[in-house]
């Protein structure tokens, strides 16, 4: 069926793209969405579109601010262009990539621009760590006290003792993706660390304290305010645009288990397996194919885990393809060369739209410093929830 | 009849301990050495505060005036009884503590200021400065404030300080918290780090002590390296997100 579909389906194309510095921004979550929207209708040389899509997960709640895209558009001068919001947890971002894809595939748009943003600074590090913490189970998980890092912590913890991931194998995608990070005028953490610094000397216990054991400081994302934009438009469209054409060529998403006591094997992160089949299935190539790749490291186990899941390296197996360096920048198969969430930083509704806008970046060949030699194939994996909902991604240059 | 009035106005110190400079590796794998300056290093300091007076963020302007006026003040022998440690990454300065005796028992913490931030340099400041206070003086408690709300996650949580409210800081007359010996004694495993004695060679990058006046208050060298002022005010990062 889903095949049958896509016969009918139109090619999509990313024409343009922006971004803001991932930080601490001091003013409205509105305007942090509509400044890489201007940045993004600059670079494709364009000035209306048919519809806005705005991903956010926390204004209504943190910034007391509703009807987003409707504030959005207006800020853009865009009315009278059809705007609407997609909350979807942190993949939220990428959820409204797949709805602007379904609009311009479908026929019902030409042009749709999809902007993510997150102001999650103007809360204290307390409230920003509850409000994540409500994407969970709020009857299993969250009325006893459960956050995202204990979560993460305890996913961890199963999955060194049933693959042989090690402290030292976190901190490795920590040093990798900050040092990344560096390369990247946008992200938010311009700091290099190293491997003696925050495991191995004498001070490294207070440099990198656990915050859930077996996570420390190091292995969490920063909270960041931030925002992305992409253009998405029709094969007849992009054809009157001086952009390297790229196309997203695949979407998958899939959900798993609200509550993650509930699957029958909780090492395994199903839905970015189902998501990333779908998408890549959909794109016409394997795991192989890709050159590059954005996953969602909001902790850096998660970097691991779904480098295997995505099937770019065997179950089991993320940790020694780290370790042999082949998701290095310079590696078979870099990942994260933005510096991830982990260095580039995590404002949940914009994250899945900037992992996009770094893939796009890489497959134009326009990454400077990090850019990854001859990549035209790209993929993101958005990871919402504790995997609960996923939304895979992917890319190809086309000329 | 003649009347020395600087005799009147300049109060008298009471000697102080010597800090023993120590250095510690940070998270980027650089050595930071912290150390004790007399006045005669302040000129050199001063010119590094200055462009923090006018960064509202975090309350930079209002910490980096106070100990501004505190360094000059102590420079031109207006506050009794001050030391200053201060903080170097490869000569480069780093961190500004600041404090005052007030008796043989009681300490009074002035400011932490961080040039560079991400790598608890500030932190590890403090710890030195309280460190200072309990070891060294022999203080039996050091009262402490914090005028920003890092300063608060980083003094008061961290460390779970003992509120002292009917006490004014001499910082704006607020209301005091408590570092005890106790307190300190509790966070010294897990918030309190350095290494002694600091190696010939880190010293001569920070281009300060000869290294045979170790643990005086004497240095008798300079700050070295860039002007550049390390400030990214979302460089301290409080918790994750998936």
């Amino acid at each position: 069926m889903l095949s049958e579909g896509r016969r009918i389906m139109r090619n999509v194309y990313v024409v343009g793209i922006g971004i803001t510095s991932f930080t601490r921004l001091e003013y409205p979550v509105s305007e942090i969405a509509a400044y890489p929207s201007m940045m993004a209708l600059n670079d494709a040389g364009i000035t209306d579109v048919d519809h806005l899509y705005v991903a956010n997960m926390g204004s209504a709640r943190i910034n007391h601010q509703t009807a987003l895209a409707s504030a959005v558009v207006d800020s853009l001068s865009l009315t009278p262009a059809g705007a609407a919001v997609v909350e979807n947890g942190p993949a939220s971002g990428a959820s409204a990539i797949k709805a602007g894809f379904a609009a311009v595939a479908s026929g019902l748009h030409d042009v749709v621009l999809v902007s993510g943003a997150e102001r999650m600074r103007e809360v204290n590090n307390l409230e920003a760590t509850d409000f994540i913490a409500t994407l969970t189970h709020p009857l299993a998980e969250y009325i006893y006290g459960v956050t995202l890092p204990s979560h993460a912590a305890m996913f961890t913890r199963l999955y060194m003792e049933k693959y042989g991931v090690t402290e030292r194998h976190l901190a490795m995608v920590a040093v990798k993706n900050q040092n990344n990070a560096m390369l990247n005028e946008f992200a938010h953490l311009h700091q290099p660390i190293t491997l003696e610094g925050i495991l191995d000397s004498p001070e490294a216990m207070t440099n990198n304290p656990y915050v859930a054991e077996p996570l420390r400081f190091f292995d969490a994302c920063p909270v960041s305010d931030g925002g992305a934009a992409v253009i998405l438009v029709s094969e007849d469209v992009a054809k009157t645009i001086d952009r390297p054409p790229i196309r997203l060529a695949g979407i998958g998403q899939a959900t798993d288990t609200h509550a993650v006591h509930e699957r029958e094997e909780p090492t395994d992160l199903l839905a970015v397996r189902r998501a990333a089949a779908k998408s890549l299935e959909m794109a016409g190539l394997t795991p192989q194919d890709v050159d590059v790749a954005e996953l969602h490291d909001a902790f850096t186990i998660l970097e691991i885990v779904e480098s295997e899941e995505v099937g770019f390296f065997p179950k089991g197996e993320g940790h020694i393809a780290l370790e042999k360096g082949q998701t290095a920048l310079d590696g078979s198969l870099p990942i994260n060369p933005s510096g991830g969430l982990k260095g580039k930083g995590h404002p949940v509704g914009a994250t899945g739209v900037a992992q996009a806008h770094e893939i796009v970046t890489q497959l134009r060949g326009e990454a400077g410093d990090r850019q990854v030699n001859g990549a035209r194939v790209g993929f993101t994996c958005n990871f919402g929830g504790f995997g609960n909902n996923v939304v895979c991604l992917t890319f190809v240059r086309e000329d | 009849m003649a009347v020395d009035l600087e005799r009147i106005l300049r109060p008298e110190d009471h000697p102080l301990e010597p800090f023993e400079a120590k250095y510690m590796m940070l998270a980027s794998g650089e050595h930071m050495v912290i150390r004790q300056i007399d006045r005669d290093e302040i000129p050199d300091v001063l010119p590094y505060l200055e462009p923090l007076l006018h960064v509202e963020r975090d309350y930079y302007d209002v910490v980096c005036a106070r100990i501004y006026s505190e360094l000059l003040a102590h420079y031109r022998y207006r506050a009794q009884d001050e030391y200053v440690l201060i903080a170097q990454i490869e000569g480069e300065l780093a961190a500004v503590v600041n404090g005052r005796q007030v008796s043989g028992d009681l300490g009074m913490s002035l400011h932490t200021i961080a040039l560079r931030r991400g790598l608890r340099v500030g932190a590890h400041a403090f710890a030195a400065k309280m460190e200072y206070h309990i070891d060294i003086l022999g203080h039996k408690e050091v009262l402490v404030v914090a005028e920003s709300p890092i300063g608060f996650r980083r003094w008061m949580i961290e460390y779970q300080l003992d509120k002292r409210f009917e006490t004014p800081h001499e910082l704006g007359g607020v209301p005091s918290w408590s570092l005890t010996k106790e307190l300190f004694d509790r966070a010294r495993s897990t918030l309190v780090v350095g290494r002694r004695p600091v190696p010939p060679e880190l010293l001569a990058k920070g281009g300060s002590q000869d290294p045979a006046t170790v643990g005086s208050t004497h240095a008798p060298g300079r700050l070295v390296g860039g002007h550049q002022v390390h400030v990214r005010p979302d460089g301290d990062r409080p918790h994750c997100a998936a």
